[in-house]
Parts: C-alpha cells; sequence; structure tokens
C-alpha cells in the first residue's frame, strides 16, 4: 500500500474508496471519503485530511490569538478574534478572584480598542471562547503595525520550525506576532523595516501554496542564499505553539514540495 | 398567447444558433471581490452576475441566530441597469421569491451544523440579466461558497431545461422563456446525485418532464465542469495533479 496520496481537491471530490479513517475537512459518503473544502487532500495510514487553502478561524483551545478589546460589560471584556464568534475575557483573570466590579475600573486595565495577546482556554460548539493573558507573553500589545491575514496562511507565514518568519525578523530587524487567528503585530525600531516585513507577508499571504516562495521571500528581503545568520542573540519569535492535536499545516506539505522542486531546505 | 415565430429552425438551430442539446458560453472567474470572503463572477451567455459570501460570522440581529446551525441569507438582486427597461431596485415579489428557491437549494451542500450561531450571507448580484440568472446565480453562489472556504459536501451546478416548439431543449434563453411552452430550472449536487431545485413553469407531459429533468442533468454536469476547472484556476494555477511523493 502506498504512504501517503496527495492530490488538489475541491468540496464534493473523492479523495480515496476504501475504510479510511476521516480526520478533518473530510466525510465518508458510502464507501467513500469526500473533501469538503478547497485545499490539498492527503490519504495516509493514519487516516484521510484536506489541508484547506480557504476559510475564516476557527477557535480551538490552546490557540494563541491577538484580539482587539470590543468592549466590556461589569464582568468580562468581548475580544473581536477575527472568527465568527467572539470571545469573552473573564475580569477575574486580571484583577484576581477578589475582583469587585465596583472596586475595580475595567477600561483603565484594558479599554476599548486595545490588542491583546491571549489564549484559548475553553471552547465548544456550545459556547464562545474564552480566554486568558494570564501566562508568558501574554496580554496587552502596547505598538506595532496591525495586519490581518487569512488564518490558513498562518502556518506558511511561519514556516518549518519558524524558518520563513525568521527570514524575515533577521532581514527587516523587527519582531512579528502572530496569531493563530490571522493577525499580526509588527514591531521594530525602523518604519522602513517594518513597511518591508509588512510586503513579505502580504506575499507570503497572496503566493502561500505556490513553489519556491522562500526564494522568491528571500529575494524581496536581499537576503543571500547562505546559511542564515546567527540566530542566538535573537529571542525566539513570538509565535503561537503547534498543539499536538492542531490540525496540519499548510506548510508542511509545501515545504516538503519545495524540497522535491529542488530548493534547499531552509 | 399565439406564437408569432418559429424558435427552432428547419436546421434544428435556435434563435441564438444552439442546438437542443447545447449551452450557452460559460465563464466563471472566482475571487473578483476582494472585501468578500468568497466570491465569484460568472458569465452565462449574456447573464453577467456576481456572488459575493460573508462569513460564517456573526449574527445580527443576535435573536435571529440558532444555537445548533449557522443561519444561511440569500440575496438575489437585479441591478437597475440589467434589463432594457430599468428596473426599479427595490426587491420584487420574483427576486424575494429566488432568494428564497436559492436558499433551499444551496442549503443542502452546505455543513451549517459546523457553525453554530453564526450566519453565512450570500449575495448574488445580477448585472446584466439574460434567461437563466436564477441558475447562473446559484452555480455563482456556490462557486463563492466554496470559495470561501465553507465546509460543504458538495458543490450545487444548476440549468434550466424546457419545452420550445414542441422539443425539449437545454438551457433556454430570455426568448424561449418569454416565448416557449415550458421552463425548467434544476439545481444539482454531481457527486451526489441529488436534486436541490426544481421548478417548472408550463405544461409537460410526463414523458417530456422525465426527458427534460434529464437534459437538465446533463446540463448541470458541464455546467459543474466549468465550476470545478474555475476554482482549481484560482487555487493551483494550471496544475492540476499534485506530484506523487515516492
Amino acid at each position: 500500500m502506498q504512504e501517503i496520496r496527495r492530490k488538489y481537491v475541491v468540496p464534493g471530490d473523492r479523495i480515496i474508496d476504501g475504510n479510511f479513517r476521516p480526520l478533518f475537512n473530510v466525510i465518508r459518503a458510502g464507501n467513500s471519503i469526500i473533501s469538503t473544502r478547497i485545499g490539498i487532500a492527503e490519504a495516509g495510514r493514519e487516516g484521510v485530511k484536506v489541508i484547506p487553502l480557504s476559510g475564516i478561524y476557527i477557535p480551538r483551545v490552546n490557540d494563541i490569538v491577538i484580539g482587539k478589546i470590543m468592549h466590556h460589560s461589569s464582568l468580562s471584556w468581548d475580544v473581536d478574534i477575527n472568527s465568527c464568534f467572539s470571545a469573552h475575557l473573564p475580569a477575574q483573570d486580571v484583577f484576581g478572584r477578589d475582583f469587585s466590579p465596583a472596586r475595580d475600573d475595567m477600561g483603565r486595565e484594558l479599554a476599548t480598542g486595545d490588542l491583546i495577546t491571549a489564549r484559548i482556554i475553553a471552547f465548544d460548539r456550545t459556547r464562545d471562547p474564552m480566554v486568558t493573558i494570564q501566562d508568558k507573553d501574554l496580554g496587552k500589545v502596547p505598538r506595532g503595525e496591525f495586519i490581518k491575514i487569512s488564518a490558513t496562511r498562518v502556518p506558511r507565514l511561519i514556516g518549518k520550525r519558524g524558518s520563513m518568519i525568521q527570514t524575515i525578523e533577521q532581514a527587516t530587524h523587527t519582531r512579528v506576532l502572530i496569531g493563530q487567528n490571522g493577525i499580526i503585530v509588527v514591531t521594530g525600531r525602523n518604519s522602513e523595516g517594518i513597511k518591508l516585513a509588512v510586503r513579505a507577508i502580504r506575499m507570503v499571504e497572496e503566493e502561500a501554496h505556490t513553489p519556491n516562495l522562500t526564494q522568491r521571500v528571500k529575494t524581496l528581503l536581499n537576503v543571500s542564499d547562505s546559511a542564515p545568520a546567527d540566530t542566538s542573540q535573537l529571542a525566539q519569535p513570538q509565535i503561537a505553539p503547534q498543539n499536538e492535536e492542531s490540525q496540519p499545516t499548510i506548510q508542511e506539505v509545501e515545504e516538503e514540495l519545495e524540497v522535491e522542486k529542488g530548493e534547499k531546505a531552509p | 398567447m399565439t406564437q408569432t415565430r418559429s424558435l427552432i429552425d428547419e436546421n434544428g438551430k435556435r434563435t441564438d444558433g444552439r442546438t437542443g442539446d447545447q449551452l450557452r458560453e460559460i465563464k466563471i472567474t472566482v475571487g473578483v471581490i476582494k472585501n468578500a470572503d468568497g466570491s465569484a463572477f460568472i458569465e452565462f451567455g449574456m447573464n453577467k452576475i456576481v456572488a459575493a459570501v460573508y462569513g460564517p460570522r456573526e449574527v445580527h440581529p443576535k435573536h435571529m441566530a440558532l444555537p445548533d446551525r449557522c443561519v444561511l441569507r440569500c440575496r438575489y438582486h437585479m441591478t437597475p441597469f440589467s434589463t432594457d427597461t430599468r428596473k426599479n431596485p427595490a426587491p420584487s415579489r420574483r427576486e424575494v421569491e429566488i432568494s428564497k428557491v436559492m436558499r433551499e437549494a444551496l442549503e443542502p451542500s452546505l455543513m451549517l451544523e459546523d457553525y453554530p450561531r453564526a450566519a453565512i450571507d450570500v449575495y448574488v448580484e445580477v448585472l446584466q440579466a439574460d434567461g437563466g440568472s436564477r441558475c447562473a446565480g446559484i452555480t455563482a453562489a456556490s462557486v463563492a461558497l466554496a470559495d470561501a472556504g465553507i465546509n460543504m459536501r458538495d458543490i450545487v451546478s444548476a440549468c434550466a431545461a424546457g419545452k420550445v416548439d414542441d422539443r425539449i431543449v437545454l438551457d433556454i434563453n430570455d426568448t424561449e422563456d418569454k416565448e416557449g411552452d415550458a421552463d425548467m430550472p434544476v439545481a444539482y449536487m454531481p457527486h451526489l446525485e441529488q436534486v436541490t431545485l426544481l421548478q417548472l413553469d408550463g405544461v409537460l407531459n410526463e414523458d417530456q418532464f422525465n426527458q427534460c429533468l434529464d437534459e437538465a442533468v446533463k446540463g448541470c454536469k458541464m455546467v459543474y465542469e466549468v465550476q470545478r476547472k474555475a476554482l482549481m484556476q484560482k487555487y493551483f494555477g494550471n496544475e492540476t495533479e499534485l506530484k506523487e511523493e515516492q
């Protein structure tokens, strides 16, 4: 039996016949597995899945997202996380368990329009996502250039083990904060660097599924193809960690394809 | 109404030069509207239609939200300049009806239970109308929904068939719609082999009905090929096959 079979699919396409386990973005119809999204289908030993190329962000527990405070009630903030569900940030999360709506001024801590980095702690189909900012590297985002990209492009922007985003950060001397929901904040001292980083990010978004993308980004950033500069001086990029159950990432497929097409692996 | 002229000539050609089983020329472009989550532009003969999909997104007003699935809202609208005499832009009876049947034609293909408490908005704007704009609208809307990355069981393709001069012909145009004997728009999911819309304006006997439905389904399958090609073109360019791994 062949290990992994991949093909391009649109909704309704039959991926494979037989007793395979449907993983995600596929459904079983009779004896076959059919795709429910546009993307790259993968049929392997563990099951059949489709890596989507379009679609909005659907929250998953433990995702790190960047959100905007929309407003607050007396007990929680409503956060826009670029999804069809708005997230709740309970006031206790910020003020501690002895929070009192009469004593504590929520607007002073997080005002409408503030950007926050948060982690999703609870979400299921019966209720809206709940987020927390009580963790390392979470909380208010003080400054930066705000960009929104499609959430399906985020894994490609991060690249294999963060390769793509490290390339962009090093070449432009910026820090790029990426939320799994497709919201990105670029910070840096040099406005030219920020502009260049934004252009590179836009390029990755538009050409995410095309081959030789790493090469074209490097050309745009004027980076030589040699080994990347010493990364020890730079902090690890603040990227949302991929949890174990997370969906497969488009960059895994694309980078493998690039390697196949003769490009050097980064 | 008495028929004033023959709609099929002695060579079997129709008013626009097609044979009985020929579709008009179809062209679909995907992703024409940047602000939308998914969009498509279709040219179906002389029809020019834009479909835009927004969502899944939050439902406003909130009381419209359903706890277990997504709300699908469709709006079919003809621009005032889409017809030869100005069309009042206010929604007419016909447009309200088409919006409804369009929603019902698209709903079975969507996995709405995947997006509880959300809404999907589909806007279909007819820029230039010829006969069969509801079919072209459904076809474009389905492509736009796929472009928006909404979970779908299948793509919906739509095509009409009808009776003209006592003959069953495929893809009725505007003249045939007005002067012909019957018009039957059909929407169909080609992989699941299920009909999601069937309307009939006119009189057919049982044989003619069956023949007409078969013809329309055949047309839907041809439309599907164009839809698929358009989606593939946008996402994968000219590559149709992914290189197999070793």
